[in-house]
């Protein structure tokens, strides 16, 4: 065990450190900032990449959002926590088949079937458990309720039993591949390798329609601001703190008299919940869920643009996946035929040269910066002891 | 406090954000008309296309050969003057064996590059995910391979076979050689699942019994228990829907458990010419292939077709079905295009129909109205050299039927 021993809980006022909670209540300043930022990131997405992005590239751009969800919840899960999960697609696919056979339900209208089910499963009428998707009462809670369910039943059977580490990761990413192959398997009822695609319309209006994919972006954008506010307000609670000494240290807390399992039980199905929002909105504004984008490959995936932006920062993970995300489209753009290349050597720079992410960027400008101010020194050797600690590795 | 309130405010203005985006909304899925096409960008003096496969993931191999099929059919019609007088421009995009990338390279094609048509895709989920993006844009695809049939987008034209110009022969050949009983093995995704839904009505109706139905998952290199399974059923052929790296798998396993082409042959649909040097022709020789093309075709357009091919990218490379309809795609866009006297997407189709092009694999021409194309089915044989002779063809092109609404045992199909 490498971990380093938690800082005993205080209450005194001094700034965040990049990539570790600050015990108690953060200063009135750290919150202005913050405030500031959440004022920033709104103008940025509502306004500046409204007018300054094509209809193509805003739809891009809303894509990259719903990944950067996902990896909000694996920045609590993994971040925070400790627990890599490497099959948040199941949660993510969860959320994004309940919406698209919602919305695929509503596009065949009342009584109607989906166009694949008469092609490829030959059935007379709806199966029995597609039924109640056809109300939104069900279906939109279902997006979010259902992946928390499963996360539930999964998280608490195997924190228990105490699975964790290396072990867990396997068992999340089985998760992930069982998940595929029972889709692939159900072709007639789930569209099988093809997954649901060509959907219409969202909740009567035309997706087709430049103005209404607009509107599911400013949605999707909405929604990432807010689950940012609602992590903030998690990592900054008792419970965030708590969550950090299970992850350094999970032995410790439980001498202490908490239990671990609840702990980490409650992480898992946020992260779970996130991940079936972003599915959910993924298939209005990409058109398309399928075993694709759900499997081991995405799930991985996920994880890796978490680990580009600094797992255990509240930006990190989103600024690691939209960076990750349209690297690809950039570099796939460019360079067809070498970009998958391009995109490895990118992961292995980041990784080798800044292992506390892109968000450790503002970190160590501000460490130079402290650096040259003598009188405060203190808090530099502070700041620095917190930031190691939250690169221990996941016991 | 003052926080507080300002958070408040923070979340009112984006209430009120979000509440203007929601009312600046457009038009209902109950308004006529709906989204307008882009129109392609043809004013400078040359024409922009688009190339989509996969350069990168599991089906980079097949796609790779389709993507050079499809650049020599752009030289040569450049080298002879172009489309309307206007230079091809070819724009690649790489589609990277994920069905969801295809649909956003596709968006990007159509809607940044303009392009005047697009050709690509292999797999039927990347054809499914980018068919609602060239219907939502009214674009076209040119789609080259085989597939399941029971489909007929407006803005897609199918220069692959359908069920009834490959599977079908391929099951009338198998009965014309006294069949009477098969063993269906595939893949497990969308075309060898609805494939063997057709095999099974077909049988039932021509009295043929399937013995066995097994998929393995895309990739699987497992198949000891299929290939045990098929040998005790003693079916008298096998009908092999199986794609990709699962045949080296499949057929090695095949031959050390004692089977031949001779006891049990069996058909694919899904190994071409580059296939057959991947898996092996020790493993192969014999066997059976249904297509409608295979390099030895006979005919000067086919002699002319490998020659260049092979001149541009090595005398080793073979020539394969889903590359030749490739490259009649690219051609016959080129005679619509010139029929129709412009570029427009929808006098291009009202053009299309009775197009016909002297193809490598003979004469092919356009059906209007379903958008495929006449082709003649082939059953080929595989040899020692690795090339594949026909041992039967239908003797004249046969008419697409991607519903098989001709066929009175498929009504139950579709």
């Amino acid at each position: 065990m490498t971990a380093v021993t938690p800082a005993p809980p205080s209450t005194a006022v001094r700034p965040a450190p990049a990539g570790a909670a600050p015990p108690g209540r953060p200063a009135g300043r750290s919150r202005l900032r913050t405030l500031a930022g959440f004022a920033f990131g709104a103008a940025l997405l509502f306004a500046v990449a409204p007018l300054v992005l094509s209809d193509f590239r805003l739809a891009l751009l809303a894509k990259y959002l719903c990944v950067a969800m996902v990896a909000v919840g694996i920045g609590i899960a993994w971040g925070r926590g400790g627990m890599l999960t490497l099959g948040q697609g199941v949660f993510f696919g969860l959320g994004g088949y309940a919406m698209a056979m919602h919305l695929k339900l509503a596009d065949a209208g009342p009584g109607g079937m989906p166009d694949f089910m008469q092609l490829y499963g030959q059935l007379d009428e709806l199966p029995l458990w597609w039924r109640p998707f056809a109300s939104p009462w069900f279906a939109l809670p279902a997006t979010v309720l259902l992946p928390m369910a499963v996360a539930f039943g999964l998280g608490s059977l195997v924190f228990r039993r105490r699975v964790r580490g290396a072990y867990f990761a396997i068992l999340s990413q089985a998760l992930a591949a069982a998940m595929v192959i029972l889709l692939i398997g159900q072709q007639g009822t789930t569209g099988g390798t093809n997954g649901l695609t060509d959907i219409k319309g969202f909740f009567g209006y035309d997706l087709d329609d430049p103005v209404n994919q607009r509107m599911v972006y400013f949605i999707i954008a909405g929604t990432l601001l807010a689950l940012l506010a609602l992590t903030r307000q998690l990592i900054h609670s008792r419970y965030g703190e708590l969550l950090v000494a299970v992850r350094d240290g999970e032995e410790r807390v439980r001498f202490l008299g908490y239990d671990p399992a609840s702990v980490k039980l409650v992480a898992y199905v946020v992260a779970a919940g996130m991940a079936g929002l972003a599915g959910a909105l993924f298939v209005p504004a990409v058109g398309i869920i399928s075993p694709a984008l759900i499997g081991i490959v995405p799930s991985i995936e996920f994880v890796i643009g978490v680990a580009v932006g600094g797992r255990a920062t509240l930006l990190g993970p989103v600024l690691g996946a939209v960076a990750v995300a349209w690297a690809r489209t950039a570099l796939s753009e460019r360079f067809p035929g070498t970009w998958t290349y391009l995109q490895g050597l990118l992961f292995v720079v980041v990784v080798a040269f800044l292992p506390g992410g892109l968000a450790s960027l503002w970190a160590l400008a501000r460490r130079r910066d402290v650096a040259a101010q003598p009188l405060r020194r203190g808090r530099l050797s502070l700041g620095r002891r917190r930031a190691e600690r939250t690169e221990v590795p996941a016991a | 406090m003052s926080i507080f309130r300002g958070r408040r405010i923070l979340a009112g203005a984006m209430t009120l954000v979000a509440a203007a985006a929601m009312t600046a909304c457009g038009s209902k899925t109950t308004d006529e008309g709906g989204a307008t096409g882009v129109t392609a960008d043809v004013s400078g003096d040359t024409v922009k296309v688009g190339l989509l496969n996969s350069l990168s993931g599991t089906m980079a191999i097949s796609e790779v050969t389709v993507r050079d099929s499809i650049m020599l059919a752009v030289e040569e019609i450049n080298a002879a003057g172009g489309v309307l007088g206007k230079k091809i421009q070819p724009v690649g995009e790489d589609g990277a064996s994920d069905w969801p990338t295809f649909a956003e390279k596709a968006e990007k094609l159509i809607s940044e590059d303009r392009v005047a048509a697009v050709f690509g895709c292999w797999t039927s989920a990347s054809r499914k995910a980018v068919k609602p993006v060239f219907e939502k844009n009214k674009a076209l695809l040119f789609y080259p391979v085989q597939y399941e049939g029971l489909e007929q987008s407006p803005y897609i034209f199918y220069t692959g076979a359908t069920t009834n110009q490959q599977i079908v022969p391929g099951l009338d050949y198998l009965k014309s050689q006294g069949a009477k009983s098969v063993y269906l093995v595939g893949s497990d995704y969308v075309f060898p699942r609805t494939a063997n839904k057709i095999i099974k009505a077909y049988a039932t109706a021509n009295g043929m019994t399937v013995l066995g139905e097994d998929y393995a998952p895309l990739g699987s290199t497992e198949f000891g228990t299929i290939v045990n399974k098929v040998k005790s059923s003693g079916a008298d052929a096998v009908f092999n829907t199986l794609n990709g790296d699962s045949n080296v798998a499949f057929f090695k396993e095949y031959k050390s458990a004692g089977l031949s082409a001779a006891a049990m042959p069996v058909v694919s649909v899904s190994i071409a010419e580059e296939e057959v040097k991947g898996i092996g022709t020790q493993y192969l020789e014999g066997q059976l292939t249904a297509w409608n093309y295979y390099q030895t075709t006979p005919g000067a357009a086919n002699s002319k077709f490998v020659a260049a091919y092979k001149a541009k990218y090595g005398a080793d490379k073979p020539t394969s079905d889903p590359m030749e309809a490739a490259y009649v795609g690219v051609h016959l866009w080129k005679a619509m295009v010139e029929k129709a006297g412009t570029f427009d997407v929808e006098k291009v189709r009202s053009a299309s129909d009775g197009i016909t092009f002297d193809a490598p694999e003979g004469l092919v021409t356009v059906d209007g109205k379903t958008q495929h194309i006449a082709k003649t089915a082939r059953i080929g044989k595989i040899g020692a050299d690795g090339l594949i002779t026909e041992v039967w063809n239908s003797g004249k092109p046969v008419a697409p039927d991607p519903y098989l609404k001709t066929y009175p045992w498929a009504s139950g199909l579709s």
